[in-house]
């Protein structure tokens, strides 16, 4: 892997537990949905990292405590070697304003009694040493500007706009604090189709323009693979395989990763006859209780006995380890192995 | 910003809707793959609490309650408009078993007259303010304390919000007129204020717990979580973003909660246990005229129409301003 | 497990040349206090038996009304049909008495929705729920119904059948709840499926199975199929041919593999291109700029004509008419047809 620097994130051994609890008012404990179990990824300059997954498998609650909306059970959240997860009061509001999200449903995510001067205002408001307050109302039409709506829509509310614009307006807010990282929580999931890729391009050169690094979670892979340099795929709160695109998705080695690229429809009626699919069967398990092991086995082709004993470590496969094939990247399974499939 | 995208962008925002689709088109060729949105907003900036207050304007049964309601707030701060008799001039020798004059309106013998020779459209005019003040005050000292209680309840949870839910579900134990009855008793004299306290004492459970519902449902909210990213403190996300947004179903509860009030207070004059003499109340009133109902019913219907009225208003003003705050209901 | 399929009703057999259904020139309007939505503006598409329709389009492209039309199941008021025919087996059902319809539309045409937790009473059994449409329609008793149920649950392959048939829809998970819609939907063997949207709604891997399911039935019963959907991968993967819908008019139509590739509309060509490529990693993706146009205010002449790089003044007044697409010598293209002013310039370069 080419020289990168230091990682501008660094994410170590993070865990997010749920408890699941009886009683109104004494509560106890009666076990814990394992949302994010022990999950350990970088996050360099510039770059922008896709994780990819079902629902369900802990993609999102990872967007939550790296925006600290959530809590670690336990794990490190490295930002330039200060860990947020333990930061509160004052040092917390002086990292958030480096670390900023889209959300995933642009109906929800503006304050509909807001005026769109307000919402893309409010960040000035909470770190007033970023902007002059009688330089606010100027930078929020350029952030207006910047995310091609015009200013003079500064004074509209939110559900005056369509989705994509909505959307636009989360990103400026995004924006207006100068951001070194945005997380994206599945930014155009909720967008119409035709809209998707003008917003993929935004997000696009707004990256370049401001040096922005992005965490972009989201379950379409071919958008994942279009944005991403380097991309994880996340399953029932583990990390199933780490790489860069091409390694993912020319060379998976783990066979989740390998059935989930073969699911994916293809915009394409000639290949049909000629694909492979793999075809899991069952559903994914409940993570209030996940199986023993790895937690892929009971759906995979290949589990056998010590599927079910032992948990996988996300490590470079023992086989590929010398070699210079695109297979040479982390991922968590027993068996891994490439395998030719047509994909996203 | 790159190139073309703001150029491209100020001439299709400078044009309303119908203007961009009818002259030229923004030229294209020389864009592709811009980012610019067409098509932009319609209108000017409408809020949602405009919206709602455009849509009321519409709905015949508002502008009908509104109507009266805004009468009677106008009876009870100035009676004298209405009527030129004093409701406590009493003349025995006007009989009470006149008829009333139903064609001389706004007169003194128009409705008729009491027992002691009162005229009834006097009492019933200032009799307005007991009530319009009592479910008033009620209203505004119940919206302030349970929207208080309801909102830490909600927006904290935990075990703030098991302790405020407890007291709420022990308040709520106590039947709601029984309970003023009760604590009414023992007061020998007792004002608008003595029953305004016994009614919001009781009564700001009801508040709470919309609240509370309100509050935990809109905390789930994107822009919540959005404001709470920004580093924005709590009462900033409380007051800026949580309570605009879950105000509109309490006040929807309050406004038909005010009726409630007024015939709570009818109920407990009427029993006697509401305002003592000298104060002038429909309900005590309405308690006085009964024994005469079969000889002269006037005394007893007057009074008990107008406050029918009253409390139907304030039951659709509510039915119309929810409607109006929830498109979803229409 | 196979059920019987064999057409019993004489009558009801195909007649040669007269489509399994057919909708002719639906227009479908909302009533809204700011005046009328046109949400279907001349639509006008067929299915036969044993054959796979794609209706592509965006939210408000009109597709999921059209279908609600077929079914009869669009809230009136505010929707009104105001013009059109949808002839099953050459019968319009628009103007049909009301007892047939039902008939036609309880037996003959069934329909899979995308949110199948809200689709399915939670209050009830699936079993229930599944024998009641045997039960209902077919009279049969309370245990007859119950094995059949049974029975169908193993059609749609939900393991162990028989001990779930007792379950409530809320302790299945999201693909079976999607599989029980379409059993339940396959009950009465109907001629027609309709299916908006039924993967939307589901995880990719589970997706698969559900498609994979819905397209093997199809095919075992020679059922014609209505797949509404805005997402051209599943399109690809299952469609024999597609109807692509913008502002409540179909824009382009084609068998399948010819609009992939060689789109005859400037819609359907800009859709196509906006999907992330391998080559075009890093650059631009194409985006169709602009946003759809509202309902309360369609466009004059063609509809995309504020959002299309090919746009002429004759775009923006005249309405295109769905014309046959030809070779660039005159020879037919079967099936294909196109709703621009310049098919030609599109799909020929």
């Amino acid at each position: 892997m080419a020289d990168r620097g230091e990682p501008i994130l660094q994410v170590r051994n993070l865990v997010k537990h749920f408890p699941l609890t009886q009683g109104i008012l004494f509560k106890r404990q009666v076990g814990a949905v394992k949302a994010v179990d022990d999950v350990s990824f970088e996050l360099y300059q510039g770059e922008t990292l896709g994780i990819v997954g079902e629902s369900g498998c802990g993609k999102s609650t990872v967007a939550k405590l790296l925006m600290r909306l959530e809590q670690p059970t336990a794990g490190q959240i490295l930002y330039k070697g200060e860990d947020i997860a333990r930061l509160s009061g004052r040092a917390l509001k002086a990292v958030r304003r480096n670390i900023q999200m889209v959300f995933q449903d642009p109906y929800t995510s503006l304050n509909p009694r807001m005026t769109v001067g307000d919402i893309i205002g409010e960040p000035f408001d909470i770190h007033p040493e970023v902007a002059p307050k009688g330089d606010r109302r100027r930078k929020v039409r350029e952030l207006l500007d910047v995310v091609g709506l015009n200013p003079e829509y500064i004074n509209r509310y939110p559900h005056q706009f369509s989705g994509g614009q909505r959307q636009r307006i989360g990103i400026a807010r995004g924006l207006a604090l100068n951001p070194e990282i945005i997380v994206c929580d599945e930014p155009v999931s909720a967008l119409d189709v035709s809209v998707q890729a003008q917003v993929i391009n935004l997000m696009e050169r707004l990256q370049d323009e401001f040096e922005l690094s992005y965490l972009f979670i989201a379950h379409d892979l071919s958008i994942v693979r279009h944005i991403s340099d380097r991309v994880a795929v996340m399953y029932l709160g583990k990390l199933a395989e780490v790489g860069t695109d091409a390694q993912i998705y020319d060379h998976p080695t783990h066979p989740y990763t390998q059935a989930l690229l073969s699911a994916v429809p293809q915009p394409d009626p000639a290949a049909r006859a000629t694909r492979e699919r793999i075809i899991l069967t069952g559903d994914v398990p409940s993570p209030a209780n996940p199986p023993s092991g790895c937690r892929f086995r009971t759906r995979c082709w290949k589990a056998q006995d010590k599927c079910a004993k032992e948990v996988p470590l996300l490590a470079v496969p023992e086989r590929y380890r010398d070699s210079d094939s695109g297979a040479r990247h982390a991922s968590a399974c027993h068996f891994a192995e490439e395998k030719d499939i047509v994909h996203a | 910003m790159p190139d073309q995208a703001p150029e491209a962008l100020k001439k299709s925002g400078a044009l309303s809707e119908t203007e961009t689709l009818k002259k030229e088109a923004i030229p294209t060729a020389a864009a592709p793959a811009t980012v610019v949105e067409a098509g932009p907003a319609p209108g000017r900036p409408r809020s949602l609490w405009s919206d709602a207050w455009h849509e009321l304007r519409r709905r015949p049964t508002f502008l009908i309650a509104a109507t009266i309601i805004l009468v009677l707030f106008v009876m009870a701060a100035f009676p004298g408009w209405f009527t030129s008799v004093s409701p406590r001039e009493a003349d025995l020798t006007t009989n009470y078993l006149k008829e009333p004059q139903l064609t001389h309106f706004f007169s003194p013998e128009w409705l008729g007259y009491n027992q002691q020779g009162q005229s009834i459209w006097a009492r019933m005019v200032h009799g307005t303010r007991a009530s319009i003040i009592i479910g008033v005050a009620v209203t505004a000292i119940v919206l302030v304390f349970g929207g208080l209680v309801g909102m830490l309840a909600g927006y904290f949870g935990g075990w703030i919000d098991a302790i405020l839910s407890r007291i709420v579900d022990v308040f709520l134990g106590i039947p709601f007129l029984l309970g003023t009855m009760v604590i009414l008793v023992s007061f020998d004299t007792r004002t608008e204020w003595t029953v305004i306290m016994a009614l919001a004492f009781l009564g700001w459970t009801t508040i709470a717990r919309v609240m509370r519902g309100s509050v935990i449902s809109v905390k789930q909210a994107d822009y919540v979580a959005a404001a709470r990213s920004l580093g924005a403190g709590t009462w900033r996300i409380m007051l800026r973003h949580i309570l605009p947004n879950a105000l509109a179903p309490v006040i929807v509860v309050a406004m038909v909660a005010l009726g409630g009030y007024i015939t709570a207070e009818a109920v407990l004059s009427f029993l006697g246990i509401g305002l003592t003499e000298p104060a002038i109340s429909w309900g005590g009133d309405i308690n006085r005229a009964q024994d005469r109902i079969r000889v002269a019913e006037h005394i007893l219907l007057y009074p008990s129409i107008l406050l029918s009225i009253t409390i139907l208003s304030f039951l659709m003003l509510g039915d119309a301003v929810r409607d109006a705050l929830d498109p979803k209901l229409r | 497990m196979p059920i019987d399929m064999d057409k019993t009703d004489v009558t009801e057999a195909d007649t040669p040349g007269v489509p399994l259904l057919e909708v002719r020139d639906l227009h479908v309007e909302f009533r809204t206090r700011e005046g009328a939505a046109k949400a279907v503006n001349g639509v006008s598409y067929t299915v036969d038996a044993g054959e796979t329709l794609a209706v592509l389009g965006e939210s408000g492209s009109g597709k999921s009304v059209t279908a609600q039309t077929i079914m009869g199941i669009l809230d009136t008021p505010p929707g009104r049909i105001t013009g059109g025919e949808i002839l099953f087996r050459g019968e319009d059902m628009l103007t049909m008495s009301e007892e047939r319809r039902r008939t036609i539309r309880g037996d003959k045409i069934a329909m899979i929705f995308q949110d199948a937790l809200s689709a399915l009473n939670p209050v009830l059994s699936v079993g229930y729920q599944l024998g009641e449409m045997f039960r209902v329609h077919r009279g049969m008793s309370r245990k007859d119904a119950k094995a059949k149920a049974v029975e169908l649950m193993d059609r749609v392959r939900i393991p162990a059948a028989k001990e779930r048939v007792n379950d409530f829809p809320h302790q299945f998970s999201g693909g079976m709840r999607q599989r029980i819609m379409i059993a339940m939907a396959l009950a009465l063997e109907p001629d027609v499926i309709i299916a908006d949207e039924p993967t939307t709604a589901l995880d990719v891997t589970v997706q698969a199975q559900v498609m994979d399911l819905l397209a093997e039935l199809q095919r075992d019963f020679t059922m014609g199929l209505i797949l509404i959907t805005h997402d051209l991968g599943v399109v690809a993967d299952v469609a024999d041919k597609i109807a692509v819908m913008y502002a409540g008019r179909i824009v382009e139509s084609a068998p399948v593999e010819e609009l992939y590739k060689r789109p005859a509309h400037p819609y359907t060509k800009g859709l196509l291109d906006s999907i992330p490529r391998l080559d075009h990693k890093g650059k631009e993706l194409y985006a169709i700029k602009g946003l759809p146009p509202s309902l309360m205010a369609i466009p004059g002449g063609c509809a995309f004509n504020p959002r299309c790089a090919r746009a002429r003044d004759i775009c923006r007044t005249e309405v295109p008419p769905l014309a046959d697409v030809t070779e660039p010598d005159g020879t037919p293209i079967g099936g294909r047809s196109s709703a621009c002013h310049f098919w030609k310039e599109t799909i020929h370069g």
